[in-house]
């Protein structure tokens, strides 16, 4: 791991090309560290206090240090920086959560296709392996770069950052990133998104926003996928709701399935809201596209499920 | 297993201070954790071991400080306790929770030499 701005250097690819560097001598790093820079870091000695057990003669006398950090804050900066460039680009970007094989790439692969004439869409792709994703998304047309995290478990902000060095979105497009399949550890990763969109399908259970809290609470907006499978299941779809709620009373839920298509306008509609959002605001922080959650049950609401 | 990617932040953070105070081996290192922060404690020791097995604070004792979950509820227009997300308000048995502590994860202290 590199310690100066802490990527996996050993496991992380993107597009195939490992992330390997170096700090020291000078050479060429490619990217710009300063985002990393945890500002406002305090350290505070509490003074070289013995501690309340003897040290023999000539062994280095222990101290406590004060160090009030946040695991997280490098990550944070990253995203801030991330949050930065695609705001001063009027780019309104989403961060795809689920379990794998929920159907994030089928609904991608959807969106991209039904928005392309309106939205110029890139997608950041995160697997542990295989572009296999990357592969069906280019198909499309749409500019893909593919994030190999290794045994890694999620994306992280730095990472995202490299892909969109590579990428270099045009100004008010729609950034899809889809995150590595794990409804736990890609949660409290910021990337620099607009929002957490987090896919489920209704073949994996209505519990699961009560087994995986964080992630449902952190997103704005639950697509339930598969519902084109509803009559084969038994899956309560109003419990399924109410359980993504109890974690999170603000989250927007929207029906739909990739294959047959149900919903998928509402879907769209949002995107575009959102899209035409981050346009309109330009290099401002448009940190929040409020739907409320009574427009967001109408939306659920209006698709043909209903 | 995020709790990897985590305990490599605390090491950065561990090794950035060595290096700014000069200093030889970090015997211990404590950490603020909330209860709603989605961190499993044993997980967290296991990653903290493997991660600093070749650094200056290898060995090191750590330290897990849980800090108390707290929302607010605004069908009662109070914070409270909140032990688990997904949990209800313990004065009006609803859900209109919105999280106000508890999600903290830092490195508050270190005892080194």
């Amino acid at each position: 791991m590199c310690n100066t701005c802490g990527c996996g250097a050993d496991e992380v690819r993107i597009d195939g090309v490992a992330h390997a560097h170096r700090h020291a001598g000078g050479t060429a790093h490619g990217h710009d560290h300063d985002a990393g820079k945890v500002s406002g870091a305090q350290i505070c000695e509490n003074g070289a206090q013995p501690l309340h057990h003897a040290h023999a003669a000539g062994l280095p006398a222990a101290r406590r240090l004060r160090i009030e950090q946040d695991i997280l804050a490098k990550n944070d900066a990253h995203a801030a920086h991330n949050r930065e460039q695609l705001n001063a680009r009027g780019i309104f970007a989403l961060n795809l959560v689920s379990s794998p094989g929920a159907g994030k790439t089928a609904l991608l692969v959807k969106t991209i296709r039904a928005l392309a004439d309106r939205f110029e869409i890139c997608v950041i792709e995160g697997d542990q392996h295989t572009s296999n994703d990357a592969e069906r998304i280019r198909a499309t047309g749409a500019r893909t770069v593919q994030i190999n995290t290794g045994k890694g478990c999620h994306l992280d902000a730095h990472m995202v950052g490299h892909a969109l060095e590579r990428l270099d979105p045009p100004q008010h497009g729609i950034l899809m990133i889809e995150n590595v399949g794990n409804l736990v550890c890609p949660a409290a990763f910021d990337l620099g998104e607009e929002h957490k969109v987090v896919v489920l399908s209704v073949t994996e259970g209505e519990d699961k926003p009560l087994k995986y809290p964080d992630m449902f609470r952190r997103s704005s907006l639950m697509l339930l996928n598969k519902i084109d499978l509803l009559p084969y299941l038994e899956f309560d779809l109003e419990l399924c709701i109410a359980n993504a709620r109890r974690t999170n009373p603000q989250i927007g839920v929207i029906g739909v399935s990739a294959v047959s298509g149900e919903g998928l306008s509402s879907w769209f509609a949002w995107i575009e809201q959102g899209a035409n959002h981050a346009h309109a605001a330009g290099p401002k922080a448009a940190r929040a596209q409020e739907v409320g959650p009574a427009e967001q049950q109408m939306a659920f609401a209006r698709s043909p499920m209903r | 297993m995020h709790e990897m990617a985590l305990a490599e932040g605390v090491l950065r953070i561990v090794e950035d201070a060595a290096r700014r105070e000069g200093l030889s081996r970090v015997r211990a290192v404590w950490l603020e954790i909330g209860q709603l922060a989605s961190v499993e404690p044993e997980a967290m020791r296991f990653c903290f071991d493997a991660v600093t097995k070749d650094s200056v604070a290898a060995g090191a004792r750590l330290e897990i400080i849980a800090t108390a979950g707290a929302a607010w509820c605004t069908q009662c227009s109070t914070p409270v306790a909140l032990a688990a997300l997904g949990d209800a308000c313990p004065k009006c048995g609803g859900y209109r929770l919105q999280v106000i502590g508890g999600t903290e994860m830092r490195v508050t202290e270190m005892e080194v030499e």
